[in-house]
């Protein structure tokens, strides 16, 4: 059996009377692509914005390699409003900032490609070595770091020629076609050198084609840095292809798990998507 | 080889420039307007500058320059005033509680650090707040601190509403024009290092800045802290130039009038900054004052011209250029002896006309 990565724990995020993820559970072990699927509106990018600290959930708790990364229970208004499960369970409040969650080792790229767009591919990529760096304001500024600078700069240089964007590496951003700047984010998330990678839905407009070098790309990034991948995504024949684990969610809720074959042929996965006539 | 040229070339350009100064000195009065426009528009620069790191490179609109200039000017002015000369400046507070003074270039880091210490305790609750909200609520710090300095209370330390002066000064045009070259200069290599990388990182997208491990909060805090610690500088060369201060002075308007600037020069562009601010104190001082008089030609009395005019004439450039430069001078660009030289060579190309 290998590591636990990431282990999520009775996650309820409630907006006002919404319950958009309720009591969510799922794990993430070491080396798996794992994939969340669901019908639109299901919650899936809110389950994704409550382990990387965009959202505070309103219950529950998000561990990493067994360390708790963030926990949270009912408290101010809702604490009153709240209709969600395991109301009384967790007692503590641990809410980092997202780029706590990031040093911690966790990456992300987003549904809607965000990208630095006025700046240039090579910067991109280049923030993301600002974390780690030790460099203080003042000597960044007089140019005392210089040799971790250099560093930096020869690093990002190394992750572009892998990735195959160094001849772009002087493009802005904002200007590349959408399939690099896909690229582009998944590579500027490597940069942050995470050991789990979160995917929001990275093959969305792209055509089957570029999905199937997609598919070919994620196993490879996985298998060059060792990571664990944790991913969102609509395409079934992507999904089915590449992930040796699914959950599905519909609702806010976890509805099946299991492997493709599995998920497959659950009756209530394809009800799910497809819908059940009323008076069957 | 084209990184040492340009440094040669770059410094060539500074000594031209001192050189220059120097020369026009020597040659016109002292009080020349010229020059005037000289001192001012570097201490503009330096506070436009100032500003358009915070607005321009790290997107947080922000509109207390005028407030931290304030404080930069008074903590200049209070602790340089020498001490002979305060009985008669602080008379209507038996002189004063500060018994010392500081020399003048101390004054001048003091002035930045007490701007610095304002933004950071005003950053703490204010920096949480996005866009607009941020804007109203620095003006509003701006106003408060305007007021604040004008208390009876603390008349002896800010003398009231009573002008503070007596303090040391420059007559030559070079100590402002070197002063800002120097802070302007710090401020380009700290946009050129990691952190400027940052700024610009949390402008273009604040969540994805955020999911790169930027600390929103550090950054923002580091930038605005920054920002005003230069504000603050050139609130005290503006002391020194203007050789008597006064906080009412300090209004809303001044801090329009530099936004105005950033925004001429175009937001992100700090030669664009510079550029702007010697053509906005030229022409506001200078270039529009025939406006101001009447004038006829022969027998014809040109229309309209009156004392006033030529803020009505100057308002009216500023609109067209808002409305049809939208992005100012430079917009984003820098301006760069690489720049000229590829103007020139693109010029030649064209007339050349080979394949």
């Amino acid at each position: 059996m290998s590591t636990n990565v990431l282990r999520v724990e009775d996650v309820t995020m409630q907006f006002g009377g919404v319950v958009a993820v309720d009591n969510l559970s799922l794990e993430v072990n070491e080396g798996e692509i794992v994939a969340l699927i669901g019908p639109n509106g299901a919650g899936k990018t809110t389950a994704f914005n409550c382990i990387t600290g965009v959202y505070e959930p309103t219950n529950g708790r998000v561990s990493f390699y067994g360390k708790e990364l963030v926990e949270s229970y009912p408290h101010g208004r809702m604490k009153k409003t709240y209709i969600g499960e395991n109301g009384g369970r967790y007692t503590k409040r641990v809410v980092p900032t997202p780029d706590k969650i990031t040093k911690a080792g966790i990456a992300r790229t987003f549904q809607n490609i965000r990208l630095f767009s006025s700046m240039t591919v090579f910067e991109n990529v280049l923030i993301a070595k600002h974390m780690r760096a030790k460099q203080n304001l003042l000597t960044a500024t007089f140019r005392l770091n210089h040799a971790e600078e250099k560093r930096m700069r020869e690093e990002t240089l190394e992750l572009l020629k892998m990735q195959h964007l160094d001849h772009l590496k002087d493009e802005i951003a904002g200007s590349l076609p959408y399939g690099i700047q896909r690229r582009l984010e998944i590579a500027r998330a490597l940069a942050t050198e995470p050991k789990l990678l979160l995917l929001d839905e990275p093959a969305a407009g792209m055509n089957p084609q570029e999905t199937q070098e997609l598919a070919d790309f994620i196993r490879q990034i996985r298998d060059e840095y060792k990571l664990t991948i944790f991913i969102i995504e609509h395409h079934m024949d992507l999904v089915m292809q590449i992930s040796d684990r699914l959950y599905v969610l519909d609702f806010g809720k976890l509805l099946a798990q299991g492997t493709p074959e599995e998920i497959q042929n659950d009756q209530r996965v394809i009800d799910a998507y497809l819908g059940v006539s009323e008076d069957a | 080889m084209g990184k040492k040229r340009n440094m040669i070339l770059g410094a060539l350009l500074l000594l031209a420039a001192i050189l220059a100064i120097v020369i026009l000195e020597k040659q016109l009065p002292p009080t020349h307007i010229a020059l005037m426009v000289l001192k001012k528009g570097c201490i503009y620069s330096l506070v436009a500058v100032s500003m358009n790191l915070l607005n321009g490179f790290t997107g947080l609109f922000s509109l207390g320059q005028a407030g931290f200039m304030l404080v930069g000017a008074y903590a200049y002015a209070v602790l340089t005033i020498p001490v002979e000369a305060r009985g008669s400046v602080y008379m209507y507070f038996d002189g004063g509680i500060i018994n010392f003074s500081v020399p003048m270039l101390v004054g001048l880091l003091a002035s930045g650090l007490a701007a610095l210490l304002f933004a950071w305790l005003i950053g703490l609750p204010v920096l949480r707040l996005k866009s607009d909200y941020l804007a109203i609520a620095t003006l509003g710090f701006a106003e408060i601190i305007r007021a604040f300095f004008q208390w009876d209370k603390l008349g002896v330390i800010t003398n009231g509403s009573n002008m503070l002066r007596k303090y040391p000064t420059f007559n030559s045009t070079l100590f402002p024009f070197i002063a800002s070259a120097i802070c302007i200069g710090i401020i380009v290599l700290m946009i050129h290092s990691s952190y400027g990388r940052a700024f610009r990182a949390i402008r273009d997208d604040e969540v994805a800045a955020e999911a790169m491990g930027i600390n929103l909060a550090k950054h923002k805090r580091m930038s605005f802290c920054v920002s005003s610690f230069f504000a603050g500088i050139g609130g005290g060369l503006l002391a020194m130039y203007q050789g008597s201060i006064q906080a009412a002075a300090f209004k809303s308007a001044m801090t329009y009038e530099i936004l105005l600037i950033v925004v001429i020069g175009g937001l992100g562009s700090v030669t664009g900054s510079c550029i702007a601010s010697f053509l906005f104190i030229a022409s506001s001082e200078w270039w529009l004052r025939f406006l101001d008089s009447e004038m006829t030609i022969g027998n014809f009395k040109v229309p309209f011209l009156r004392a006033g005019f030529r803020k009505v004439v100057f308002s009216v450039i500023i609109m067209l250029i808002v409305l049809f430069a939208r992005k100012g001078i430079m917009g984003d660009h820098e301006f760069s002896i690489d720049g000229i030289c590829r103007f020139f060579r693109n010029l030649g190309k064209k007339k050349e006309v080979k394949s």
